[in-house]
């Protein structure tokens, strides 16, 4: 059976005026149908920018190279076009940020009818008004929200509204960045639980970006290791976490707050070079 | 039903016209109120100038140069010509040009700054290269360059007068789009898989839409003095048209024995230019939000 997405040696590299940046290097990442893949690591490993590299959301100075597969569809020979109605119906992206991800200038509503009729032109209103007044309801966020702006919402209010958002077409695969980073803790296992509840219900898999190995341990099935672009280790949430192998990931298992914490002094490899090595 | 439902969409003028509204007791609001006043009294003037203007604009009614007074309020012109009824009839000319003008700058402007903006790269690179050449050469002299060659006529003299306004609209269109296309709901939208169109049109447009009002009345004071400037040359205008700039160029070098004939077209373009700019000025202090906070800031303080 051929997995959900799969990426081949995917790299991504920006032109700066210092030279290229190699954010992500030779990237093999596997999602299988409906399960949560893990993607850790220490900030500005690349992790995030692997999660984009997936729906090309670029600014024009990256380079992409490798390959993605989406389905067994290899997405890099999608036209503009078609890579433009995969996102947000095949695929979709939560944030971490979701007090600056909704158009402050926008009802919540319009926010979902600019949504559906972006992959549905010839929607009808009253018709799209019930699908979000469906899919809000699956993140258990009150009808009377519609009629709201963004800035009277919560925080966590605004990121279950990203996600309904993102359930609108009914998605493959969830690419989940950081999604409870500027969340406080309640509110961040609500969310998870909310997620996972959803993939259930939507046959849905979900890529989660996290530096919170508390998350992945609890949420994933399986876990990748980042590490200065790479993917230093990866295998089954459980084993791996029980017996990394990797130096960089029992560095980083380590530094997990215990009540006696070692602390991992790791050293955040320049991009600007590209690496071999141990990594 | 929900409440929901009942808060229907609001059009972007809608929502610009409540923020003004709603700030209409305010200093700021109460200089537009007064500034919308004038420039409706004038255009109710030029609008009714048939039946306002005491006597026919371009007929001799008087020995020339009669001091104000009498049937002649504001006096008589060289030509024996009451001045009070060509400054009505006159208003007519600078306020067509204007709307149209202003219009036109807008119509082409926008667009442009929207596209230069949101596209960036070479097309960027050009077209602000372009505009500000444009920007850089003196308004005035660009509009007699564009008059002299394209000739007289109320729309023609538009057009020139619209050249020079043009950039006002592609510079700050087009700095605004710039920072508000890296804003994160403009990514969120991209990875929702809106297409360019729409989140230009959705998204970017309605939050650079509110520096529109205000460089069109600033625009449209500044092209009333331009207006005034092309037709004291002479320049635009069919000969017999009555009109301020032009009226003032007749009768300018009588100024030491009839000063009225000169004075009161000048007052009348000082007032539209004044009030158009407080149209600008208060609308600035009403949409611009950073201005708000720095009063609401200060008025914390005291």
């Amino acid at each position: 059976m051929t997995p959900l997405l799969q990426t081949k040696s995917l790299s991504v590299t920006f032109e700066t005026s210092e030279g290229l940046v190699h954010a992500v290097q030779d990237v093999d990442l596997t999602i299988e149908a409906g399960t949560t893949v893990g993607l850790v690591g220490e900030s500005g490993c690349g992790k995030s920018t692997l999660g984009r590299a997936i729906l090309r959301l670029f600014p024009e100075n990256a380079k992409v190279t490798g390959s993605v597969f989406f389905d067994g569809k290899d997405l890099s020979a999608l036209s503009a076009k078609e890579m433009r109605d995969l996102r947000g119906r095949n695929i979709a992206m939560i944030f971490q940020d979701p007090m600056t991800r909704l158009d402050p200038l926008m009802r919540i509503r319009d926010q979902f009818l600019e949504t559906i009729r972006a992959h549905d032109p010839t929607v009808e209103t009253r018709g799209a008004e019930q699908r979000a007044l469906k899919v809000l309801a699956d993140v258990r966020v009150p009808s009377d929200r519609m009629g709201m702006y963004p800035h009277e919402l919560s925080g966590g209010m605004r990121q279950r509204i990203m996600i309904a958002l993102c359930l609108l077409f009914n998605p493959a695969l969830l690419i989940a960045d950081e999604p409870t980073t500027a969340l406080d803790v309640i509110l961040e296992a609500q969310i998870l639980q909310l997620l996972q509840s959803i993939m259930g219900r939507y046959n849905m898999a979900v890529l989660l970006i996290t530096h919170n190995l508390g998350l992945v341990a609890e949420f994933a099935d399986r876990v990748s290791v980042m590490y200065a672009g790479h993917i230093a280790e990866e295998g089954a949430t459980v084993p791996l976490f029980r017996e990394p192998r990797h130096p960089y990931t029992q560095g980083l298992l380590r530094s997990v707050i215990d009540l006696d914490t070692e602390t991992l002094y790791s050293i955040l490899l320049s991009s600007l070079r590209k690496t071999d090595g141990c990594v | 039903m929900t409440g929901w439902s009942a808060r229907g969409r609001t059009s972007l003028v809608g929502r610009l016209l409540g923020r003004f509204i709603s700030q209409s007791k305010t200093f700021a609001g109460i200089i537009v109120w007064v500034g919308i006043g004038i420039v409706l009294t004038i255009v109710v003037l030029a609008i009714f100038a048939p039946f306002l203007a005491p006597f026919d604009p371009n007929t001799k009614v008087a020995t020339e140069e009669t001091p104000p007074g009498g049937p002649f309020l504001m006096g008589t012109d060289r030509s024996g010509q009451d001045v009070l009824s060509r400054i009505i009839w006159g208003a007519r000319v600078p306020l067509a040009i204007v709307a149209v003008a202003t219009t036109i700058s807008l119509v082409i402007g926008l667009p442009i700054g929207l596209l230069s903006g949101f596209v960036g790269g070479r097309l960027d690179r050009i077209l602000v290269l372009v505009m500000d050449s444009i920007y850089a050469f003196p308004g005035l002299l660009l509009a007699i360059a564009i008059a002299a060659i394209i000739g007289r006529g109320v729309l023609n003299v538009s057009f020139a007068v619209a050249v020079v306004y043009i950039p006002t609209y592609f510079r700050v269109i087009r700095n605004h789009v710039a920072s508000v296309k890296q804003e994160p709901y403009v990514e969120a939208a991209v990875a929702l898989g809106m297409s360019k169109r729409r989140i230009i049109g959705r998204y970017v447009l309605p939050n650079v839409a509110q520096s529109v009002p205000v460089i069109f009345s600033v625009n449209a004071a500044d092209s009333v003095l331009t207006e005034a400037g092309l037709t004291f040359l002479g320049l635009g205008l069919p000969p017999g048209i009555p009109d301020w700039g032009f009226d003032i160029s007749l009768n300018w070098q009588r100024f030491d024995s009839a000063w009225w004939a000169t004075f009161y077209p000048g007052l009348f373009i000082l007032i539209l230019t004044t009030a158009l700019t407080f149209v600008g000025e208060g609308l600035n202090d009403i949409l611009n939000p950073l201005l708000r906070k720095k009063e609401y800031k200060a008025a914390a303080e005291t």
